[in-house]
């Protein structure tokens, strides 16, 4: 595989090593002078020094192949777009993946056609709730283009599906209970499954259906 | 003469040399003007102002709602950032559903491929070539 990565920051410089490692052709564009001369040192003729929203730089790395990935994780967001939008638009980019910096600009991402991102900061604060559930409802995975959700959710004893088998539960269309995780072990829930206080349930749903499933299950 | 549109309504983002410029033309030919910039200071550049000034980014859609871009009837996009620039234009021209959306872009070439997506891009670049070649094909040189 052929993979463009622009902007050698952690994150880049990073995923290079890893792609390298597994054996596919990279080039890593890095602006900043200093920067590139460093991973130039570690990394050999992989790296190209330029902008990589001016289209020559992007010639130069090899955009009109074009390569079976770019990925698009310089510290900017605006652009992180350009790159994605030229990759894809102007080059039929079959695969092209773009990080998200602040997490404010998510909608302009997906506004502007850019589909696969990645948001370090939403991760981590998907994690975070996850350690800390607030309203005992958690998000785990967001399938965008699918448009549906991957949620998990704690039955406590009071909750009104304690005791229940799934079947009785008045659940919306449009939800799907998907696991049920009991003392570490998780089984596949069926329609006869019994949701016992205690456990952790993965459901998938379309969103805006959150409400509803937290009420239905955990009250 | 310029005639008098009133009641026409464009946000300006990005208030520098340009930007200020054109709000300024706007404004004297009967336009009702906001300015969006980061620096409080650029209100400066605009002398006696009566139009509108707010202070933020064009990323944030707060900032560009806050300058009326609801009801705007174009936007001018003109910071000192090519990429800030297309991709706000574009924001404004599908979130908002605004058609006169005009973006400066100095690169060329980022120029011509955001032209070619349905974007009015304005490249100063292209037209300094253009008037230095003609200035100096128009000189009456002789060979020496």
């Amino acid at each position: 595989m052929y993979a463009i990565v622009a902007g050698g920051g952690k994150v880049g410089a990073n995923i290079t090593r890893s792609l390298l490692a597994m054996g596919h052709e990279v080039t890593l564009v890095e602006q900043r002078r200093d920067r590139f001369e460093q991973l130039e040192a570690e990394l050999g003729p992989v790296v190209l020094a330029g902008d990589a929203t001016e289209i020559f730089v992007l010639e130069r790395a090899g955009i009109a192949r074009p390569p079976d990935l770019v990925l698009a994780v310089t510290g900017d967001d605006e652009d992180n777009i350009v790159i994605s939008q030229i990759a894809q638009d102007g080059y039929q980019v079959p695969k092209v993946v773009a990080r998200v910096n602040d997490p404010r600009n998510q909608g302009h991402f997906d506004l502007l056609g850019v589909a696969r991102t990645l948001c370090a900061t939403s991760g981590l604060l998907g994690l975070v709730e996850h350690e800390v559930p607030e309203h005992g409802l958690v998000k785990l995975l967001e399938l965008r283009r699918e448009g549906l959700e991957v949620v998990e959710l704690s039955v406590s004893p009071e909750a009104p599906a304690a005791g229940k088998r799934v079947a009785g539960l008045s659940l919306p269309d449009d939800v799907r209970l998907v696991s049920i995780t009991r003392n570490g072990v998780a089984e596949v829930a069926g329609l006869d499954t019994v949701i016992r206080p205690g456990d952790q349930v993965i459901a998938i749903l379309k969103p805006g259906l959150e409400d509803r499933l937290r009420k239905a299950l955990v009250g | 003469m310029w005639s008098t549109l009133s009641g026409m309504k464009v946000v300006i983002v990005g208030c520098g040399r340009v930007g200020s410029g054109v709000a300024k033309q706007l404004a004297e030919q009967g336009w009702d003007v906001t300015c969006i910039d980061e620096d409080e200071g650029a209100l400066a550049r605009l002398g006696e102002w009566r139009g509108g000034f707010v202070v933020g980014h064009g990323m944030d859609t707060g900032v560009l709602e806050r300058a009326g871009i609801a009801e705007a009837d174009a936007a001018v996009v003109g910071t000192n950032g090519d990429n800030t620039n297309v991709v706000v234009g574009q924001v404004i021209q599908r979130r908002y559903d605004i058609d006169c959306v005009v973006v400066r872009v100095l690169d060329p070439r980022r120029a011509a491929f955001y032209a070619e997506r349905g974007l009015r891009t304005v490249c100063p670049t292209q037209t300094a070539i253009a008037t230095l070649t003609d200035v100096v094909r128009s000189c009456e040189v002789t060979p020496v």
